[in-house]
């Protein structure tokens, strides 16, 4: 290396070379658009509302599509959360959209734990993205993220204040996702109401220090419209499928005895901005603040919790490569242990086989023997009969002869009157 | 099995494959729009792109780089006047921000005086060869941090012209050895430099000579086939493929011909004229370098040629000595994958049939 003498004019005042013709890296934006249209996107929602809020009726309003999923009822025994992609197609940009919604959120009795799954799965995404990140072997590119980018927070509209379970749940969700909190179902309440709840709404946050995601305004292209959009927060929606005719356009709207409300007209609520901020002009951002900030402080917590300390920069690398190698030691180690486990109760297994068998066989003998026993036994009582019965025969038959000896010598001596006697008796 | 893996929550944490085929949303959702958020960002953020220029001295390396980005970023050194030929190879960086049409481009290059000009050129290639592992071990190091910036810089080499002499006849050896080596670590185009010393049908025997040669050691330049995504990528990169290496001329002054200024070298039988492309390919080096495939050449840096440095660095982790050896960067090993394993790591998941060499 000693040849090697690297003579480096760099630093942050590097020198602006003017160019003296077209050069024709002003395509590189178009470069990189590109790439990203073949790899497609991928963005995803989180819906934390309570059952009956209309999360899923938003969400087929928003993406202009039915997805599919039946609505949950109101006895689940806990939270729980059901997650489903959908792939969609506009003109050339392929979009892998994830909407996650909690089912049974805010329907139980007791509430206390009810942010403890919704804080898992969050974690889960992260925890997943991380060990693809740490692999050796990694393919990052083509990696289907599933990190939570978004996550609307859907508030009742009581036109009070908030309530305090999702004050308890905002707070424990804000330093992990980009929260957006909305007024669901607006139409219930009335204009003047609504300032007043939106007020409300924001002191309370700002006073128990709930982060919300503040849209960016530092670009000039899109700071004076994210501005004016953050006076608004938290918007006021309302979601429907329902096409109707209103003047001479199909819309979508909801219809009541006293009048129809528009999904899409601003002055009834504030649905297109909801669109405008979450898609169309904020949705790279939300990406990034969720990679950058979000995930790096998962990260950086869950690495300090596995081990490294902060203490100079000499050891970080260090000790990340010692606990690589650690780990794999642990790793291999552990192999091992399950390859002997697995091989003694294999052992032992065979052991058992084998004293059933045994027994089995014990047993087979023993059966063996005793019908053996058995069909002696028989056999004997039955030669026994067969021998009764034979002594009986031949006594009887010692009997016949004699009595017959006897009635030969008797019918000799007065036989011819017995017979005479008996052929009188017969006549 | 990891201790590390959280089980996920009741329902299956890793979304579920999609069901539904793609929809066409019906209206405008608003889709699209992230692409333009995608270019202001990226705009705001600027580019940065990172070149070296590997040759002899005297075939117009610095001549060229001037010619590429139109601007005087290294003075053309006169061959023979007063600048002595070093005595061992040195690696000089220059960096520059230029802008054109409000996209900003912190662009570096690094050039290789004394490469290939000594008696005993063994070993020539490995300072390269340690200078590109060492921008690969910065950006590692940046990238396991603890607490990372949140853009990592990026000095990794993207890209690396090599000037093959006009000789002729085919590759040196000392070439076919740099290639090889080279373009397993990095995206290399090489190119035939001074080609205004070739008649145009010395160039293509040259070309086919070179090419076949290329074949015959299984060098894999830039645009590698096992990298086309799609049918048109593949077209596209095939008809690259078919003119690589190019015959560049270099030149950073200008003359009038025909009553337009263009640059181009004035000799006594005529003006070689850079940007045409009956003279030379310089145009076709230019498009590929900077106006169609910039982004591409960063791409595969990043997903192909820093993983594999990645999986080898973190599998020999247990090899290398430990101590102040790991951020001194001196034991970084100069002739990383040699075995052909690491190779394999593709973009996508193309047939096998794709990668080998």
């Amino acid at each position: 290396m000693a040849a090697t003498d690297i003579a480096r004019q760099v630093g942050e005042g590097c020198r602006t070379v003017p160019l003296a013709g077209h050069v024709g890296f002003d395509s590189l934006p178009d470069q990189l658009v590109n790439k990203s249209v073949s790899q497609g996107f991928c963005f995803n929602i989180l819906c934390v509302g309570e059952t009956g809020l209309g999360k899923s009726t938003l969400m087929d309003t928003l993406f202009n599509t039915k997805f599919e999923g039946e609505p949950a009822t109101h006895t689940q025994p806990g939270v729980q959360l059901r997650s489903s992609t959908y792939d969609l197609q506009e003109s050339n940009v392929g979009l892998k959209l994830t909407i996650v919604s909690t089912v049974g959120f805010g329907d139980q009795i007791n509430k206390e734990d009810s942010y403890k799954p919704i804080v898992e799965f969050i974690d889960a995404q992260f925890e997943a993205y991380l060990q693809e990140e740490l692999k050796i072997r990694r393919v990052l590119h083509t990696y289907h993220d599933s990190r939570i980018h978004a996550c609307l927070y859907f508030i009742a509209p009581t036109g009070h204040s908030l309530k305090s379970l999702d004050l308890v749940t905002m707070k424990k969700l804000d330093s992990k996702v980009n929260i957006i909190p909305i007024i669901a179902k607006s139409d219930a309440i009335s204009k003047s109401e609504l300032t007043k709840f939106k007020i409300k709404i924001t002191s309370e946050l700002v006073s128990n220090g709930v982060q919300i995601y503040q849209f960016p305004t530092d670009d000039e292209s899109v700071a004076e419209i994210n501005g004016t959009m953050n006076a608004h927060l938290p918007f006021a929606v309302i979601g429907s499928t329902e096409e109707l005719k209103i003047g001479n356009k199909m819309m979508k709207a909801r219809q009541y005895p006293w009048g129809t409300v528009q999904v899409e007209n601003e002055a009834h609520c504030d649905f297109v901005k909801l669109r405008e901020m979450l898609i169309r002009v904020n949705m790279e951002d939300l990406r990034e603040q969720t990679h950058s900030r979000h995930y790096e402080l998962y990260r950086r917590c869950k690495l300090e919790e596995m081990g490294f300390k902060d203490t100079d920069p000499d050891s970080k690398p260090f000790s990340l490569q010692e606990t690589y190698e650690a780990k794999r030691n642990e790793f291999l180690g552990e192999l091992q242990k399950k390859e002997e486990e697995m091989r003694q109760m294999f052992v032992q297994r065979v052991k058992e086989k084998e004293a059933e068998l045994k027994e089995a066989e014990k047993e087979l003998h023993e059966k063996f023997d005793r019908l053996k026993k058995l069909h002696q036994d028989e056999k004997k009582k039955l030669e026994d009969k067969k021998k009764s019965l034979d002594d009986e025969v031949n006594a009887f038959k010692q009997r016949k002869t004699a009595a017959e000896l006897l009635q030969s010598q008797g019918s000799q001596a007065g036989g011819s009157q017995t017979l005479k006697r008996d052929k009188e008796k017969k006549n | 099995m990891d201790p590390l893996r959280q089980s996920p929550s009741p329902c299956s944490s890793r979304p579920s494959s999609p069901r539904t085929p793609p929809c066409e949303t019906l209206g405008d959702v608003g889709i699209e729009a992230v692409l333009d958020q995608l270019k202001i960002k990226a705009m705001k953020m600027g580019f940065e792109f990172n070149i070296m220029v590997v040759g002899q001295s005297g075939l117009g390396k610095s001549t060229m780089v001037n010619t590429l980005f139109k601007s005087k970023m290294w003075k053309s050194t006169l061959p023979g006047l007063g600048v002595p030929t070093p005595q061992t190879l040195q690696l000089q960086s220059v960096t520059h921000v230029i802008e054109e049409k409000g996209v900003k481009l912190k662009l570096t290059v690094t050039d290789t005086p004394g490469f290939g000009d000594q008696i005993n050129n063994d070993k020539c290639w490995d300072p390269i060869l340690g200078y590109i592992n060492e921008q690969y071990e910065r950006y590692l190091q940046e990238e396991i941090l603890i607490t990372r910036q949140r853009h990592i810089p990026d000095t990794r080499v993207h890209c690396c012209v090599y000037f093959v002499p006009p000789t002729g006849h085919c590759l040196r050896p000392l070439d076919i050895e740099f290639l090889q080596r080279l373009c397993r670590v990095v995206n290399v185009v090489p190119v035939i430099a001074r080609a205004d010393s070739l008649t145009l049908e010395e160039r293509e025997t040259f070309r086919s000579r070179i090419q076949h040669n290329l074949r015959t050691h299984c060098i894999d330049v830039y645009p590698q086939k096992c990298f086309d995504e799609d049918i048109n990528d593949r077209i596209l990169n095939s008809k690259i493929r078919d003119r690589i290496p190019f015959a560049v001329v270099g030149a950073d002054q200008e003359h009038l011909v025909n009553g337009r200024c263009v640059l181009g070298r004035k000799t006594k039988w005529g003006i070689v004229e850079v940007e045409n492309m009956a003279h030379c390919e310089f145009p076709l080096l230019r498009d590929l370098l900077i106006r169609s495939h910039l982004q591409d050449l960063k791409d595969i840096t990043h997903n192909v040629h820093y993983e594999n440095y990645r999986v080898y660095r973190l599998n020999e982790s247990h090899v290398l000595p430990r101590g102040p050896g790991w951020v001194n960067l001196a034991p970084a090993p100069t002739d990383p994958p040699a075995t052909p394993g690491p190779w394999k790591v593709c973009r996508r998941a193309h047939d096998s049939s794709d990668e080998e060499c």
